[in-house]
Parts: structure tokens; C-alpha cells; sequence
């Protein structure tokens, strides 16, 4: 009785319970759990303390593997796990439907990895996640790791020491780099929020910086992007109005010439306002602590939280 | 991946969008039998012969060794012939070419469509493209066509309309019908105009491109409405559902070093600096350029070698980047998560082992998972190797490096 009770809360207010996104409560189900990047990655989230509870592979569904259930659908997983986040390894063509299908069976939290998803799959999801209240991560990112409680991604753990700086980024390795400075300035993470390189993407950087401002666990923000979109500079903006805590902010691709993507599918200088130089420009003058160097970073944060 | 305009108008008319007819050749002789036949089927002497390269401003560019424009009007045999011979095989330099230009391997003669009529001919413009804040298909039109849009976009932005595509609903009969009222059409034209413009968004779905401009989008003097030029790019993402369409892909439009790389599965882009980088992850890859930058060189490249940072990859990346002399330097920058910075370092100097003949600095830096005992591999290895854990020190070392 008391369980159903539990499970009732963790599905409807999933976010009222976890700190940002997820928490060591999260339960996590991994779409794609069997193929070889689901189940490395899976074996290193279980292996931090993560609660994977169960897997979905169609056409797998009532086998074992690591240990945990796998389901032929995600409503399937839902039910019999009482699971509220999904991490997505799906092949770029079957993405989209993997998102929609977790999104239909009512997960809170779709965290979506692959990278290499059509764009106009990507506008269908977005369209389709319209009013519902699952919130998409991603795609083309590293995931959502909150220090000593849960790893919903494929970030290397260990980087990300404990403390109270939070973390919004488009770029995986920039990501682990920006905690790794963090924490050798003396200072730790709370949450870090990979949100995706490309065009179309669930949460934008401005919703991510909201979270985490939102925060009670989180004194600082440390906000990486790079160039393409208008993303920071709608992130940027919000903050001037509403920052209650000190956001420094890096922009990737200071150097990149335009028109050709770099790397990432919306890493492309397309007009005027989208580069690195237009957007640094915008978040210098909403108060965010824009650094030049990646190298310097973490530094700047320790400095900024003196102030 | 980026069409030529011949190539894109052959996909559209699948679609049933009406184009401006033509022919591909690449030689004098074909490019005469061409104009013969465009002759006999228009009943009409003019034709125009118009450059196939990637790159837009062929009009007004200048092939370097004639002198010639891109596009030329001829209404002859000789006229089509001489202007064959002016363009094919030269470089031509346009406004977005830069000096060094394109070969041109191929023309198109295609039939000239402003021809005499009842009616006032009129140029407009018409673009499908992605609205990467909405999330949204939207199409881009303007009354003020065959110019250079951003021009329009500046000088005169009422004049460039937007209409939004919903996800769900698609194109809807009454959008198609805005679009020809705001370009003042009626009659045969208005419902033409209707027709063109719902089938290029089918298009622009259903190949899954990125980006359809059609500029100028034509009225002729007895009302048809079509697309006499096509400016086409794909979602690279999506050709995995085109098979057919990712053959189209002209690599000799592209940079032969990247070519190479692509078959690495290296994601490489030429750049014109001194100083080469190999990075795992395109963002961290961009930030290193700027690094590179702010410590007084200049990127000669962005390198992302992915996930799997191991000997064959880093040797091929060596190789790639060494290709270009201007090279005074080059910085290896991994952060090693999933990846062990002690093999991304066996991997280094085993490459550097096979190549050998290394003269410019190679540094190093290692972090993230056993990143010490990559630097202690690297420190003794003997190679003329400079190692760093930290990017303020690998920063310092490319500084001296370039000094």
C-alpha cells in the first residue's frame, strides 16, 4: 500500500522530489539496453549507484540482462518498474520514435544519447512533446549526472566531484573539462546538464540555467556553448532579469569560420548573430562572467563566487 | 551535403515542381547538341549556359583564366559553343568562392524562360529552411527576387515575409494561398503559384533538405511559375534514408584533406592557420582552436576524433594534418573519460613510432581517466614529445611552440 503510495508521488511529482532532474530515487529504464553501447553504458550507470531498474528491446522483452528485465515496449516497463526516467541508445533512424514512445508511456525524464538524428524527426518530436510533461534531454549529448546520486549519461563519473556548482553545456568533452577545472579550483559539482549539439533539442540552454538557478543545492553556473542558434543569448537575457546566483559562460568556436558546421550538426555560423564573438557580446552585457580561454574556466567561477 | 543547381532541379521535378529545363554537359560538342535539341523544344533561338559549381554569385563572377561570367545568354550555335569553351575546366571566382574560386567540370544549357507573352514577366523569391528556435519548417518568400536576399533582409526587411510550417498539420491550402496573394498574383498564375509552392514543401519533406531556395522564383509572360534557379542542401543525418540522393555528393566540390579524413571517420574542416589540433568531441575541438588563437597561433584545422582516440586514428589524423606545410605545431587534446589517456598515449607514440619523420613539436596533453600515467609514458618515451595535463599548460607550450 505504502509502495503504491510512494510510486503514485514519484510518478506524478517527479520533479517536486529530485534535486535537479535526478536523484538517487530516480528509477531508470535504458532504451536499447542490449545493444553494445546500452550495455556498456548501463554497466557504468549501475556500477556509479544509478538505479537502472529494467531495459527495453523489442522483440527481447521477458529476458535478463544485467541482472535487470527487459520489455518489449516502454509502457511495458513503466508498469511492471514503476520507472520515471528513460535513457535512449537507439540508432539515429529509430530515435525519434524511441522518444515518442517513452513520452506516450509517461516517463518524467527522456534522456536521448544518440547523436545523428534527422532534423525533421527532431521537428516531429518537438512538436509531439507539445503540452505533455515529459521533459526531453538531448539529443547528441552526454546526459544528466547529478554528483553522488545518480549518472543518467555517458560522462565519465569520477570528474564530477561532489559541491555546488551546476553545469549547462552543448558539448560532451567540454563538459568533463569545465568539472575538472571546477573541482581543481576547489570547488565540486552539484548537477551537470549536457543538453546537445544539435539544432532541435528538447531543453534549451535557457531552461537548463533555470533549473539549476532554481536550485537550492547549486551557488554557481558554469553555462557553455558554442556557436550556431540564438540559445545563449535567449539564456543570456533571462539571466540578466533573473539571476540570483553567478553565471560564467564560454562560447566555443571563437575561431570557427562561417558556414561550415563544426563537428556538431547546429554548430554552424549561419548570419550575423550567431557567432561566438554576437554572442559572448550579448551575455557579457547581461552580467554573465564570459571567459575567452577554456582554460580558464573553473578559475573564473572561484573568483566569481567571491564577489 | 550541398547539390549542384542541375542536380536539385532533377529532384524537384520528382516532385512535380516546375523548373527551368535543361541539360548537364561536360563538353563544347555536348553542350552544342544540347542547345539544338533545348532549341527545338522551346521553339526559341535563346538559351543560357550557366556554370555548376557549389557556390552562389555565378552571374556576376568571373572565370579567372577568360574572363568570362557564369552565366551567359547566347542565341546561337557559336554564342553556345564560345561560351562553353570560356567556362568549362576554368576557375570561376564569385563573391562567395573567395580568390581562389571553383573548377567548373560542368555546365548546364538550360532554355530561357523570358521569353515574350501576353503578360509582364516578375521575379520573386522563395526559401524552405529550418527555424532552429521554433523548431519549425518555415517558408521565406519575398516580392523581391533574382537580387541577393540578405541584401532585401537589410535593407528593406518589410518586404520579406515568413510563414511558419506546423509539424503536425504540414503545409495548409490556406498558407500556399497567402503566399500568392502577398505576392500579388491572380488568375492561372495565383493557382500555379499555389501548386509550386505546396509540392516544394513535399519536396523539401520528403528529401529531407535542410534548405530549398529558389531565387528567382519565376512568373513568365503566359503564367507558369518556375524555379530558375535551385540552391539545395541536405540533412547529412537523413541520407541514411536516401541512398539513391547521398550518390549525388560531388567531392571534387570539396576539400580533398577532408575527403580523405571523412573515410577515417574523422571529423575534419581545413582551415588556413600554423598550428594543427586533434581533439575527442567537437565542442572541446572548437575550444581548442580558440585556445590555439588566444596563445598567438592560428588553428590550422578543426579535428574531432570521436569517441576512440587509438593508434590507427591518431595516426591517420598525423598524417592529414601534416599535409599541410604551413603547419608549425600541433596539439593533441584529449580528455579521457571513457576513453584511458594511457592508451590515447600508446596509440601517439606508436603513430609518431611509424612515421617517424616528424620534425614540427607535438604536444601533448592528456587528461581524465590514468591521465598520470599517460604523461609518464609519454615523458619517457624518448619522443621529441611535449606533454601537459592542463589546458593553461598546454596553452603555454603551444605559445612557445609558435613563438
Amino acid at each position: 500500500m505504502f509502495a503504491l503510495f510512494l510510486r503514485r508521488i514519484v510518478k506524478k511529482g517527479a520533479y517536486l522530489i529530485m534535486s535537479v532532474l535526478v536523484n538517487k530515487d530516480s528509477k531508470i529504464i535504458v532504451q536499447g539496453f542490449t545493444g553494445t553501447e546500452g550495455t556498456f553504458h548501463a554497466t557504468q550507470m549501475i556500477e556509479y549507484g544509478t538505479q537502472v531498474v529494467g531495459g527495453v528491446t523489442p522483440n527481447k522483452g521477458g529476458t535478463l540482462h544485467l541482472d535487470r528485465p527487459v520489455f518489449n515496449t516502454v509502457a511495458d516497463a513503466v508498469k511492471a518498474t514503476g520507472a520515471n526516467v528513460s535513457i535512449i541508445f537507439v540508432p539515429p533512424a529509430f530515435a525519434a520514435d524511441a522518444i515518442m514512445e517513452a513520452t506516450e508511456a509517461g516517463i518524467a525524464l527522456v534522456v536521448c544519447i544518440t547523436e545523428g538524428i534527422p532534423v525533421q524527426d527532431m521537428v516531429k518530436v518537438k512538436n509531439y512533446l507539445l503540452g505533455k510533461p515529459t521533459r526531453l534531454i538531448g539529443p547528441n549529448c552526454p546526459g544528466v549526472i547529478t554528483a553522488d546520486e545518480a549518472k543518467v549519461g555517458i560522462m565519465p563519473g569520477f570528474i564530477f566531484k561532489k559541491g555546488r556548482i551546476g553545469i549547462v553545456s552543448k558539448s560532451g568533452t567540454l563538459t568533463y573539462e569545465a568539472a575538472d577545472q571546477t573541482v581543481k579550483a576547489g570547488l565540486g559539482i552539484s548537477t551537470a546538464i549536457g543538453i546537445g549539439g544539435d539544432p532541435i533539442i528538447g531543453t534549451p540552454t535557457v531552461e537548463a540555467v533555470k533549473l539549476l538557478m532554481e536550485d537550492p543545492e547549486t551557488d554557481g553556473i558554469i553555462m557553455i556553448g558554442e556557436i550556431g542558434g540564438s540559445m545563449e543569448a535567449d539564456a543570456a537575457y533571462w539571466i540578466k532579469e533573473n539571476a540570483t546566483k553567478p553565471v560564467v559562460g564560454f562560447i566555443a568556436g571563437q575561431t570557427a569560420p562561417p558556414g561550415r558546421r563544426m563537428g556538431h550538426a547546429g554548430a554552424i555560423i549561419g548570419g550575423a548573430d550567431d557567432t561566438a564573438a554576437a554572442k559572448m557580446k550579448i551575455m557579457t552585457e547581461c552580467g554573465i562572467h564570459v571567459v575567452a580561454s577554456p582554460a580558464d574556466i573553473g578559475k573564473t567561477m572561484a573568483e566569481a563566487l567571491k564577489k | 551535403m550541398n547539390l549542384h543547381e542541375y542536380q536539385a532541379k532533377e529532384l524537384l521535378k520528382k516532385y512535380n515542381v516546375p523548373v527551368q529545363e535543361g541539360i548537364a554537359v561536360e563538353t563544347v560538342a555536348a553542350a552544342e547538341e544540347a542547345y539544338r535539341q533545348i532549341k527545338t523544344e522551346t521553339n526559341n533561338k535563346f538559351a543560357v549556359v550557366k556554370a555548376q559549381i557549389h557556390a552562389g554569385g555565378r552571374g556576376k563572377g568571373k572565370v579567372k583564366e577568360t574572363g568570362m561570367n557564369g552565366v551567359k545568354v547566347g542565341k546561337s550555335v557559336e554564342d553556345i559553343a564560345s561560351f562553353a569553351t570560356g567556362i568549362l575546366g576554368g576557375t570561376l571566382v564569385t563573391i562567395q568562392t573567395g580568390e581562389a574560386g571553383k573548377k567548373v567540370n560542368k555546365i548546364l544549357v538550360a532554355q530561357d524562360v523570358y521569353y515574350e507573352g501576353p503578360n509582364p514577366t516578375k521575379e520573386f523569391y522563395l526559401s524552405i529552411l529550418l527555424d532552429r528556435s521554433k523548431g519549425q519548417n518555415v517558408i521565406m518568400y519575398s516580392t523581391e527576387g533574382g537580387m541577393d536576399i540578405e541584401e532585401v533582409a537589410h535593407h528593406t526587411p518589410e518586404k520579406i515575409f515568413k510563414e511558419l510550417v506546423h509539424p503536425g498539420g504540414g503545409l495548409l491550402p490556406f498558407q500556399a494561398r497567402k503566399i500568392a496573394f502577398n505576392f500579388g498574383l491572380s488568375g492561372e498564375a495565383f493557382k500555379n503559384c499555389v501548386k509550386f509552392v505546396t509540392n516544394l514543401y513535399n519536396a523539401y519533406v520528403g528529401l529531407d533538405a535542410s534548405m530549398i531556395e529558389i531565387n528567382p522564383f519565376f512568373k513568365t509572360s503566359d503564367e507558369k511559375m518556375i524555379a530558375v534557379d535551385c540552391k539545395m542542401n541536405l540533412d547529412d543525418n537523413a541520407l541514411m534514408r536516401h541512398a539513391e540522393i547521398a550518390q549525388l555528393r560531388d567531392v571534387t566540390e570539396e576539400d580533398p584533406t577532408e575527403v580523405e579524413a571523412g573515410q577515417f571517420n574523422l571529423n575534419f574542416v581545413k582551415l588556413d592557420g600554423n598550428v594543427g589540433c586533434m581533439v575527442n568531441g567537437a565542442g572541446l575541438a572548437m575550444a581548442t582552436m580558440d585556445m590555439i588563437k588566444l596563445s598567438g597561433g592560428e588553428p590550422a584545422n578543426f579535428l574531432d576524433v570521436g569517441g576512440t582516440a587509438n593508434a590507427q586514428t591518431v595516426e591517420a589524423g598525423f598524417r592529414i594534418i601534416m599535409k599541410d606545410p604551413n603547419v608549425k605545431a600541433i596539439l593533441i587534446n584529449i580528455f579521457g573519460g571513457i576513453v584511458r589517456c594511457d592508451r590515447v598515449a600508446a596509440g601517439v607514440i606508436e603513430a609518431y613510432n611509424k612515421l617517424g619523420n616528424i620534425e614540427i613539436p607535438i604536444i601533448v596533453r592528456l587528461q581524465g581517466t590514468n591521465a598520470p600515467e599517460a604523461k609518464k609514458l609519454i615523458d619517457e618515451s624518448g619522443l621529441k614529445v611535449q606533454s601537459a595535463i592542463l589546458l593553461s599548460e598546454a596553452a603555454d607550450l603551444v605559445r612557445q611552440a609558435v613563438a
